[in-house]
């Protein structure tokens, strides 16, 4: 589903993003990436989202070149993966159910649809109750199951997190990762960078490890190598 | 899909401009302030015309005539005046007309009007004014007019051109400088006030640029992102341009009640009122113009990736 192509990303000669990665994800995987800060994960993200050009190489979305797409389309193209970060990326001046209509009227739903989906989405994120608050007003474990119901309203091919539990205390972080593995479950492709050994154990999936740019670890079977 | 899109867009537009109330309030006051000066600028620019215009009006020259003048001979004088391409108009007051406005001047002063009385017969003499097309060529008219006087020697009592025009003189410099000066001034002003504008609302979407990243993310493009955003820009404009028209009202009426007897018959509140349609087309025009275009301008820097 996504293939990384002897991709390199070099800002300058001492600042090495990404060096000849090459990866394949097949569809309805589970994958975790780990490393350093600076191993290149986010690099490795912003390229799948179409927010960062490799120098080298090409990033391939079933069978489309992502950097070749003209910049109408990158909003198609991105309307299908569900992406979920550290810092939950919330709208902060609309209310819960407004940051996940959002999500719906940017991809030309009807308002029938958004009137239906988005309480049963929240339901399944278990935030019911919190339909008509702020960001301000949630908790930070609240926060992130927004960005999740946010991440799967449209039926995404592919989920990105990137650290989704790195704001999050262990008994959010056991939450947050239950809900990507049903998500999985449901057969979305989930893609997930994290620094947490316990996150990687709790998964027990495919675990990519990350070094200064390179890929030095591919494992099928879950374990925290650094 | 484009209805079902716009109507997303202005509803948006309308709710983050009610929401970021304090945001708005600052770009709302600083369109305001360059509403106000813009409007200064227009209401300055009618008064100039209008002290130009009523100086310009009160110029003339007058030509008076020994009584004993014949009337032809004026009458001849009056064509051939006429006949001159400088000359906007000739007004002839013969020497019974002159007797009345003399009369319908001096109403209520009795001493004058016995003594013009006692006289038995008009003292007065016929008169000529005479209107250039522009100022400047009341000096040619009034060489014309010597040369005429050369002629038929006595019949001229006198010309008055020579007395006003120091003072014409003055006025018009004086008028015409002012003009430049205010111009530069109030061009400097609004240049200004654009620049505040474009810094305030370039800072209002510095704030909401995580949201502009966070929106592109969920996949909106970049029509989607933006519209809201410039009707908030429109809403500025709209809200300050009211805000302006309204002020306006009071503050119009206080300089024209300040400056009725400096511009004798010149009202601004009531230029203000009777000029409303086109005052108010250019402030709300401006006020959305640059609301609009501040906000594409800030926002266009975000969406480019």
């Amino acid at each position: 589903m996504i293939r990384f192509d002897k991709v390199s990303k070099i800002y300058s000669d001492d600042s090495v993003a990404l060096d000849d990665v090459s990866l394949h994800v097949d569809s309805k995987e589970f994958v975790s990436i780990v490393g350093h800060s600076g191993a290149g994960k986010t690099t490795l993200i912003k390229m799948i989202l179409a927010e960062e050009k490799p120098s080298k190489g090409r990033v391939l979305f079933e069978s489309t070149d992502i950097h070749k797409l003209k910049s109408k389309k990158i909003p198609e193209y991105r309307r299908r993966i569900g992406t979920v970060f550290q810092d939950f990326r919330l709208i902060p001046n609309k209310t819960v159910f407004e940051n996940i209509a959002f999500a719906m009227e940017a991809a030309g739903r009807t308002d029938e649809e958004i009137a239906s989906d988005v309480p049963h989405v929240l339901e399944l994120v278990d935030l019911g109750r919190k339909i008509w608050n702020f960001p301000h007003e949630l908790s930070g474990g609240e926060k992130q199951r927004v960005a999740i119901a946010r991440a799967i309203i449209n039926q995404p091919d592919l989920i990105i997190a990137d650290e989704p539990t790195g704001n999050l205390d262990p008994i959010n972080t056991f939450e947050i990762v239950q809900i990507l593995k049903k998500i999985n479950d449901l057969g979305t492709t989930v893609i997930l960078t994290t620094h947490n050994k316990g996150v990687i154990e709790n998964i027990g999936r495919r675990v990519i490890t990350m070094e200064k740019g390179k890929i030095i670890r591919d494992d099928k079977e879950g374990r925290y190598a650094i | 899909m484009f209805w079902t899109t716009t109507r997303r867009i202005m509803k948006s537009g309308f709710v983050s401009f009610w929401r970021n109330g304090f945001v708005s309030l600052s770009s709302v006051l600083i369109i305001t302030l360059t509403l106000f000066v813009l409007g200064g600028v227009m209401f300055a620019g009618a008064i100039l015309d209008t002290s130009l215009t009523q100086i310009k009006n009160k110029v003339d020259v007058n030509v008076y005539f020994v009584p004993s003048a014949d009337e032809t001979d004026i009458l001849a004088l009056e064509k051939k005046l006429q006949a001159l391409p400088e000359v906007a108009s000739v007004d002839y007051v013969s020497r019974d007309q002159a007797l009345q406005n003399f009369k319908s001047v001096h109403e209520n002063d009795q001493i004058t009007l016995q003594a013009l009385d006692e006289l038995g017969d008009n003292p007065l003499g016929a008169i000529l004014n005479i209107k250039a097309k522009d100022p400047s060529q009341y000096e040619g008219i009034a060489k014309f007019l010597d040369s005429e006087s050369g002629d038929q020697g006595t019949f001229i009592d006198k010309i008055n051109y020579y007395q006003n025009k120091t003072a014409i003189d003055t006025l018009t410099k004086m008028i015409a400088g002012g003009t430049k000066i205010a111009f530069g001034i109030t061009l400097a002003l609004v240049i200004i006030s654009i620049l505040i504008i474009f810094n305030t609302i370039r800072l209002a979407i510095y704030i909401a640029r995580e949201e502009i990243s966070v929106m592109r993310l969920v996949g909106a493009s970049n029509r989607f992102v933006r519209g809201p955003f410039i009707i908030s820009g429109i809403m500025y404009g709209v809200v300050s341009a009211l805000i302006t028209l309204i002020l306006f009202y009071p503050a119009t009426f206080w300089v024209s009640k300040v400056t009725a007897t400096f511009f004798s018959g010149f009202s601004l509140f009531a230029y203000y009122t009777s000029n409303m349609p086109a005052i108010m087309s250019v402030i709300l025009g401006a006020g959305i113009l640059l609301g609009a275009v501040s906000s594409y301008l800030a926002v266009r820097k975000y969406l480019r990736i």
